[in-house]
């Protein structure tokens, strides 16, 4: 099982996710993030690429796979439907991706993720399942 | 954390613990319980701690709780022993603000007005994503970089004078296109001459109260007169200037073997090879923003002269400043009575030299810097200069706006089955927008009231108003 929600911050936005392992828990960050650009039911996923990320620790590894997934939008125009994680430990991620490139007649953009931030960022195992929680710039 | 009112406008935390200097906070009363309630005090306490850091992390009154540092910082670090941080600028590098002042009045533009924005929201690019016509090789893109203000301006956008009127004339001399990462110049490619989305606007308003004659007619501010007030950055390239290095920063969170309290405020030695290499590229991001603003006011005016079938000299649209708010630079302080060069960090925050400060232009030596701060769309702006005590107290600095008191989703739960577009037009502000929710997002109730916190700027003698002014017509993107 997971879910997120969205967290109060002053001037940007901030996602808190629960999931029972943390590839779900990656892969539900990915998608969270995805969802408040874009309506994901709408999207095809038509291409499909890989990505691999590597980091220092889980919240390095968590900031530094949401930031390649937000310049997939950010610097190329697609858009992510789906994220499936192939094979990750603490350091290293390998996934495969699928997005469509961004169409303004058929994707309406519900609101602009501008970066990913280091703060507050936190990744821990708890009686409940794995939390992450992550601070956005918009 | 104990917080210690020193007087009616400024607040202190000694330094206790791991701070380096204490933290001093401008705000008053009303505005001081809203900041009480979140991380903002944390953040400055954070900022406290880095090595380096000269006399005290200080707050201006419209802060509020950022990432790394808060918004509405201004800390000035020591060259030898200090620190740069990418989080510290914050994403928007050289996010500023730029005001021209015309000869029209708002009879004169009131028929046209609403033809007069709907063209400019056609000739001003914004929203997410959106694209300039200003197509640049990679050679030319460069060049931008090196250049700012002075490329846009050798293009045909805008006059020589307009460079004068900017801090840094525009460019900052130390950008080196080389420190720039690939994926920042493609994001950059497509978006100078774009105004952007979130809190970017560009604003048409009117002066309605002169506080200082003297210093506004220098200015070229006359009661009545119209003005337009723009608010755009670096756009993708900044942010991706700034992710790229906090990315390779945060990989050595240690410094000193001191952990650093917040990954955000990762950051490097100024004089190492990493310091100096985000501090090139941080200008080149900053020379991008100068440019593209200088773009966006060049189309305005044009659309101006189109729209109301008027020559240059009947607009007389004349560019007052154009200033930054998220950068790190080189300035002379004194410090403990000597003067030295030290780098001073403002995050949401606004330089305000003072009068005869060599770095200001020979129109306004005797006047002061001019200061301009936005409001909300519905309310005010306001335009100040700098004062002497802003070079002792604060580094030569001053608030930047109004500061967001409201989360952007309490603001959409707030602005739930209302039109604001009505409800501004009730107050006289036309409105243009392209996102979604960004009408409910940047609603006037979201900030601070711009007027409480001129007041403590005011008050508190590091700024003087000069000039308020009221919005008429507003493009969000």
């Amino acid at each position: 099982m997971i879910y997120y929600e969205l967290l109060d911050h002053t001037a940007d936005l901030g996602i808190r996710i629960t999931a029972d392992d943390i590839y779900e828990l990656f892969e539900g960050g990915a998608h969270a993030m995805f969802d408040q650009i874009v309506d994901r039911s709408v999207l095809s996923g038509a291409a499909k690429e890989s990505l691999t990320v590597s980091g220092i620790d889980k919240p390095d590894l968590l900031i530094g796979w949401l930031r390649e997934l937000l310049y997939l939008w950010n610097g190329r125009e697609r858009l992510v439907k789906w994220v499936h994680i192939e094979q990750m430990d603490d350091t290293h991620i390998a996934a495969s991706i699928w997005h469509d490139p961004f169409d303004p007649a058929k994707h309406e953009i519900l609101s602009d993720i501008k970066a990913v931030t280091y703060h507050g960022v936190t990744v821990e195992q708890t009686p409940k399942g794995w939390v992450a929680t992550v601070i956005f710039d918009v | 954390m104990e917080l210690i009112q020193i007087d009616p406008y400024r607040w202190e935390i000694k330094k206790t613990g791991a701070m380096r200097v204490p933290a001093r906070i401008y705000s008053s009363r009303k505005l001081i319980g809203a900041v009480k309630k979140d991380e903002t005090f944390r953040q400055l306490v954070n900022v406290a701690q880095l090595p380096g850091i000269l006399n005290a992390a200080l707050a201006m009154p419209d802060i509020h709780w950022g990432y790394g540092f808060p918004i509405g910082g201004v800390a000035g670090f020591d060259v030898e022993e200090g620190v740069i941080s990418p989080g510290g600028v914050g994403y928007d590098i050289n996010c500023g603000v730029r005001l021209a002042a015309t000869h029209l009045t708002y009879e004169e533009i009131k028929p046209q007005l609403e033809t007069l924005i709907s063209a400019l929201y056609r000739n001003v690019p914004t929203g997410v994503g959106s694209t300039g016509r200003v197509k640049l090789s990679n050679s030319e893109l460069k060049k931008v970089l090196k250049q700012g203000s002075r490329w846009a301006v050798s293009q045909g956008f805008g006059e020589a004078a307009d460079i004068d009127r900017t801090e840094d004339q525009g460019c900052m001399p130390d950008a080196d296109p080389d420190a720039v990462t690939q994926k920042a110049l493609e994001r950059g490619r497509k978006q100078l001459g774009t105004l952007g989305s979130g809190n970017h606007f560009l604003e048409i308003g009117v002066v309605e109260e002169i506080h200082d004659p003297l210093v506004a007619d220098v200015f070229g501010l006359a009661k009545g007169s119209v003005t337009v007030l723009l608010h755009t950055g670096s756009r993708g390239l900044g942010h991706q200037t700034c992710d790229d290095f906090l990315a390779a920063m945060t990989k050595n969170h240690t410094i000193d073997g001191m952990e650093l309290p917040d990954r955000q405020l990762a950051c490097a030695r100024i004089q190492s090879a990493a310091g100096r290499q985000y501090y090139r590229a941080m200008a080149c991001a900053a020379n991008f923003a100068w440019a593209n603003r200088q773009i966006l006011i060049h189309n305005t005016r044009e659309t101006f002269e189109q729209v109301l079938g008027i020559s240059p000299r009947q607009l007389g649209m004349r560019q007052v400043y154009d200033i930054c708010h998220n950068i790190a630079k080189f300035e002379q302080h004194t410090i403990n009575g000597q003067s030295r060069r030290i780098c001073v960090h403002r995050k949401g925050a606004t330089r305000a030299f003072p009068p005869n400060h060599p770095d200001l232009c020979a129109e306004y030596q005797k006047t002061g810097q001019p200061i301009l701060i936005p409001g909300d769309m519905g309310t005010a702006s306001y335009v100040l200069t700098g004062m002497p005590k802003a070079m002792e107290e604060t580094f030569g600095s001053t608030c930047h706006g109004a500061g967001r008191v409201m989360s952007r989703k309490a603001a959409k739960k707030s602005a739930k089955g209302r039109s604001l577009e009505k409800e501004l037009a009730e107050k006289g502000v036309i409105t243009r927008w392209t996102g979604k929710s960004t009408l409910a997002e940047e609603m006037p109730e979201a900030y601070k009231n711009v007027t409480e916190v001129v007041d403590v700027v005011a008050g508190s003698g590091i700024s003087k108003i000069v000039a308020k002014l009221r919005p008429i017509a507003v493009i969000k993107g």
